[in-house]
């Protein structure tokens, strides 16, 4: 039972009418293992990444399942139980490094927020701090920390998160989509920083993310994600060289490849529908290319819970 | 550059406002003969009225008027008062403490009390509690003045036989704690008007605050929520706090006449309602316009704390 982080059966649910998210998703990280969630928008992963810290908006709830971390199950936590563990032994930077700041405060405040907010044995805090822009690249710490967010662009924004998420060296980071904000040149020295960091560290990641193409490079594993539920797991080499769900395959076809000669993307016809209105079938059925009768009438459950694994009645490599 | 367009700004408005009040004071029927005499003015000789016309200055025509007023005015000379003889700054210094001290003790217990029930409320929008914090702002806004002065009064005078506000006015200076006991009551009155407004600037703008992302990574942090809620949410829920304050505080200063005149404070308000009755020109327009300076004053403040609240606004 070595597992950092092991999620079992977790559903997240409107808290008005019950309507279902995300639904049924399980997976673990490992100590030292980067794992990255893919998935369109409103696949579920970054309810899922929220419901980890207990962050969800108001109005969402968690309906069911658990989340252990080291063994404690985080949905039973106390709240002061939880408090402790944010920010300390996970940390979590988000999408939009221009909302995600505090506007009024300055932002050497804001990051020593976090040291006064746990119990710590860090001498010098202003001077730990200070080291933490400098680590991230901020060119002059010192100015730094007596300015306020609007004086930042994003990119320098996300990096002051970056630093403020590794300030007391956390276990796990979870990274919602940190560089769908930002400018492409931006998101490259984003991405290195965060791998370099986490290499330093030997930390846990969990990479959220609507781009297969960002985490190639970075995590050891993919969790693929589609109308709330996981449709199929594998290491980065098996999903990338021989994906298994038609979902994973057209993903892969709508990535833009640099010495492609192809004039278009391809592109997956139609929208994921939304998680509450599936039913008893596989939820990609509607665009997917080899459905049956079969996947219309049944749900297809994921083929087993160890390391690789699809939720499809027909994937790709199988006899058929 | 922003600066001289502001001083352009307030003197316009502060010229308007003379001429406003200059205006306003000659429209409405009698004079200050009419007033001082009242239907004695009746037996009057054409000759005795076109003297004591003269005698008042009101024989020139308006334009002259108007001048001699502002010009006298802007050289600190702000007239005297027809009835007492005494001139009208040496009327209006006393009052004018005795309103701003009203205005300040009541704006302050409101801020407090429109805050802390604001805060209470959006704690958890749609429960009891905010329920019962809804209801107070809305009964701090439905219950005139004049009638929670009235009840107080009663209350406070025939079954508990106190009411400090029976006996001689005292500044602060003179005898702080009866200038105190005086002053709790009238200050409370306007406080519960003020807390109403405050109350739900508040709990709406905390509202709107709570689901920003910046708090979330305040959780996310693992700051405490008590923490959160005062450094995070509340701090970037002032703007509106304040500005609402702001005019609240004005208001005050102008409109504390009802509960001056109830608790018998000689303040601003009830000078220039007596000065209204008696038609004397002078008192009202200088009075209203010392008013009008100390409103653009607060306004020039609030904006200053507007820096003070919110780095990004330069």
């Amino acid at each position: 039972m070595n597992k950092l982080l092991e999620i079992s059966n977790l559903s997240v649910v409107i808290a008005e009418d019950e309507r279902v998210l995300v639904n049924d998703v399980s997976f673990a990280i490992e100590p030292g293992e980067a794992v990255g969630v893919v998935g369109e928008s409103g696949s579920g992963k970054t309810l899922s990444a929220l419901s980890i810290l207990g962050l969800l908006a108001r109005g969402l709830k968690i309906g069911s399942g658990e989340v252990k971390f080291q063994g404690d199950n985080l949905i039973q936590a106390s709240d002061e139980t939880l408090r402790k563990i944010r920010g300390n032994e996970i940390a979590m930077i988000y999408q939009d490094p221009m909302t995600a700041l505090n506007p009024v405060m300055k932002l050497g405040d804001q990051l020593l927020e976090v040291l006064n907010s746990h119990e710590n044995s860090i001498a010098k805090p202003r001077e730990h701090v200070l080291e933490g822009l400098a680590a991230v690249g901020i060119p002059d710490p010192k100015r730094a920390f007596e300015s306020y967010p609007h004086e930042f662009s994003g990119g320098m924004r996300q990096r002051v998160m970056i630093a403020m998420s590794l300030l007391l060296s956390p276990k796990l980071l979870i990274a919602d989509e940190p560089t769908t904000a930002l400018d492409v040149t931006i998101q490259r020295q984003i991405l290195a920083l965060v791998a370099k960091e986490r290499r330093r560290r030997n930390m846990s990641m969990l990479w959220i993310t609507h781009d297969l193409g960002v985490v190639a490079n970075l995590v050891d594993r993919v969790i693929v994600m589609y109308a709330g539920r996981i449709v199929e797991v594998g290491t980065v080499k098996e999903i990338f060289n021989s994906p298994k769900h038609p979902y994973t395959v057209g993903l892969l076809a709508s990535l833009p490849a640099a010495d492609s000669s192809k004039d278009k993307l391809a592109s997956i016809p139609g929208v994921p529908p939304k998680p509450w209105q599936v039913g008893d079938s596989c939820a990609f059925s509607p665009r997917c290319w080899k459905s049956e009768e079969n996947c219309r009438s049944k749900r297809p459950e994921l083929s087993d819970r160890s390391a690789s694994a699809v939720a499809c009645f027909f994937p790709e490599g199988s006899s058929r | 550059m922003r600066f001289f367009n502001r001083i352009a700004t307030v003197l316009t408005t502060l010229f308007g406002i003379s001429i406003f009040v200059f205006i306003v004071l000659r429209v409405i029927p009698g004079d200050t003969i009419t007033s001082s005499l009242g239907i004695e003015t009746g037996v009057l000789t054409p000759e005795q009225i076109q003297s004591l016309r003269e005698y008042y200055g009101i024989d020139k025509p308006l334009i002259g008027q108007y001048l001699s007023w502002i010009t006298s005015f802007l050289s600190g000379d702000l007239g005297f008062s027809y009835s007492t003889g005494a001139p009208v700054w040496e009327l209006t210094k006393p009052a004018l403490l005795v309103t701003t001290q009203l205005a300040l003790f009541g704006t302050i217990l409101g801020v407090m009390m429109g805050v802390a029930v604001g805060m209470f409320s959006a704690r958890k929008p749609g429960s009891a509690r905010d329920f019962a914090g809804q209801f107070f702002g809305l009964l701090a806004l439905a219950i005139p003045g004049f009638v929670l002065s009235t009840t107080i009064v009663t209350v406070m005078a025939n079954r508990f036989q106190y009411f400090p506000n029976g006996y001689e006015y005292m500044t602060p200076v003179e005898d702080l704690s009866m200038n105190l006991q005086q002053m709790l009551f009238p200050s409370l009155v306007l406080g519960i008007a003020v807390a109403a407004p405050v109350m739900r600037t508040t709990r709406s703008a905390l509202l709107e605050t709570v689901d920003k992302d910046f708090v979330r990574t305040a959780y996310g942090k693992g700051v405490k929520p008590r923490i959160v809620r005062l450094r995070h949410v509340l701090r970037n829920s002032l703007i509106p706090i304040v500005t609402m304050t702001g005019i609240q505080f004005g208001y005050l200063l102008g409109g504390a006449v009802i509960v001056e005149k109830i608790f018998a404070l000689p303040g601003m308000g009830r000078q220039i309602l007596d000065a209204i009755n008696k038609r004397e020109y002078a008192t009202v327009q200088s009075s209203i316009m010392v008013f009008a300076i100390l409103f653009v004053t607060i306004n020039i403040v609030t904006d200053w704390v507007y820096r003070k609240v919110d780095p990004r606004i330069k």
